[in-house]
């Protein structure tokens, strides 16, 4: 069976930390920075664990914002 | 592969739409207004009716939506967005108009205008974003409050035998003959949001065939107006707000 990675970029200014992302992405690949934040003080959402992600764009279908863009791969 | 390398060579199966304005959203973290407005600016670039739309503007939290989706707006006094967005669309009638009302703008001052512009079957397509509070003046009771929910005004709790009961709005709508569709949906999860989704463009579509007015209410959360952070927000939601706002298809014509 082919399998799939994926990739998510955040658009860190944009981010207000909210957490949703992090609780919604089934593989817990996201996560929030846990002491850098953003120029308006919010800890925004990284890829913790970016072997895990599978692209299934949940963590961008949830966002508020849309800081979140989503890539990618079969890999064969 | 790494990170890098699958952002490279990856496709890109998902990112902000191309109608949602660059600029940084007022709302508060986690509020789902912003899911909403993402939802409505991809179905009008979907749909190519980025050029059609024209939007009425609620006074509530929504207030400046015109500067966040990147089509035709309207800002409408507290309440009247129905009544505006009838003139707009049999004045204008080739082209899509909706409104974005929140609870206290739809289900209290602005009760007449929606209940009169659904029964005469206009051919509009209402958004409502039911967060059972004043979000905007800083947490007060709106009629679609719950029994016993803690508001700024209600600091003890929404009493039934004070402050009546909360308002079912969507159900009111849907007994009248002018309403085509009115549905309640929500966006706490990512299978809610497709949901809501295929609501709204089905909406859009009734509007845009002209079958008379669609009612698509979006059950949101509050988390400052709750005073909970967005993720108990939602739990909070599927716990109480479900309970007394079912999801589901109220009518489908």
């Amino acid at each position: 069976m082919a399998k799939v990675q994926g990739a998510v970029t955040v658009d860190e200014e944009r981010c207000k930390g909210c957490d949703l992302c992090v609780v919604a992405c089934p593989t817990d690949v996201l996560n929030l920075q846990p002491k850098e934040v953003n120029n308006r003080g919010y800890h925004f959402a990284y890829m913790a664990n970016a072997d895990a992600c599978i692209g299934c764009a949940a963590c961008a279908t949830v966002c508020p914002d849309g800081c979140i863009e989503v890539y990618r791969v079969v890999l064969k | 592969m790494t990170r890098e390398e699958i952002i490279k060579a990856g496709t890109k199966v998902y990112s902000r739409p191309r109608l949602l304005l660059d600029a940084n959203m007022h709302y508060c973290p986690g509020c789902s207004h912003g899911v909403v407005h993402k939802i409505v600016a991809e179905l009008l670039d979907e749909m190519g009716l980025d050029d059609k739309a024209v939007g009425v503007a609620p006074v509530g939290c929504a207030v400046f939506a015109y500067n966040y989706i990147d089509i035709d707006w309207i800002e409408a006094a507290h309440g009247r967005a129905p009544a505006v967005a009838t003139a707009v669309k049999r004045l204008n009638p080739e082209n899509l108009v909706f409104t974005y009302q929140g609870d206290g703008d739809l289900a209290a001052i602005g009760t007449a205008e929606t209940i009169h512009a659904a029964n005469r079957g206009e051919n509009i397509t209402i958004i409502f974003i039911n967060n059972a509070i004043y979000g905007m003046t800083g947490g007060q009771m709106a009629p679609t409050t719950l029994e016993g929910q803690k508001t700024a005004t209600t600091p003890y709790g929404r009493r039934v035998d004070l402050n009546g009961y909360p308002l079912k709005i969507s159900n009111l709508l849907a007994q009248l003959d002018g309403t085509c569709y009115v549905t309640r949906q929500a966006v706490h999860t990512a299978a809610a949001v497709r949901k809501t989704k295929a609501a709204i463009k089905k909406a859009f579509l009734n509007s845009m065939e002209g079958k008379g007015a669609s009612i698509v209410e979006v059950v949101g959360t509050c988390s400052s107006g709750w005073k909970l952070t967005p993720e108990k927000s939602n739990k909070w939601m599927e716990e109480n707000m479900f309970e007394h706002y079912p999801l589901g298809d109220l009518k489908n014509n």
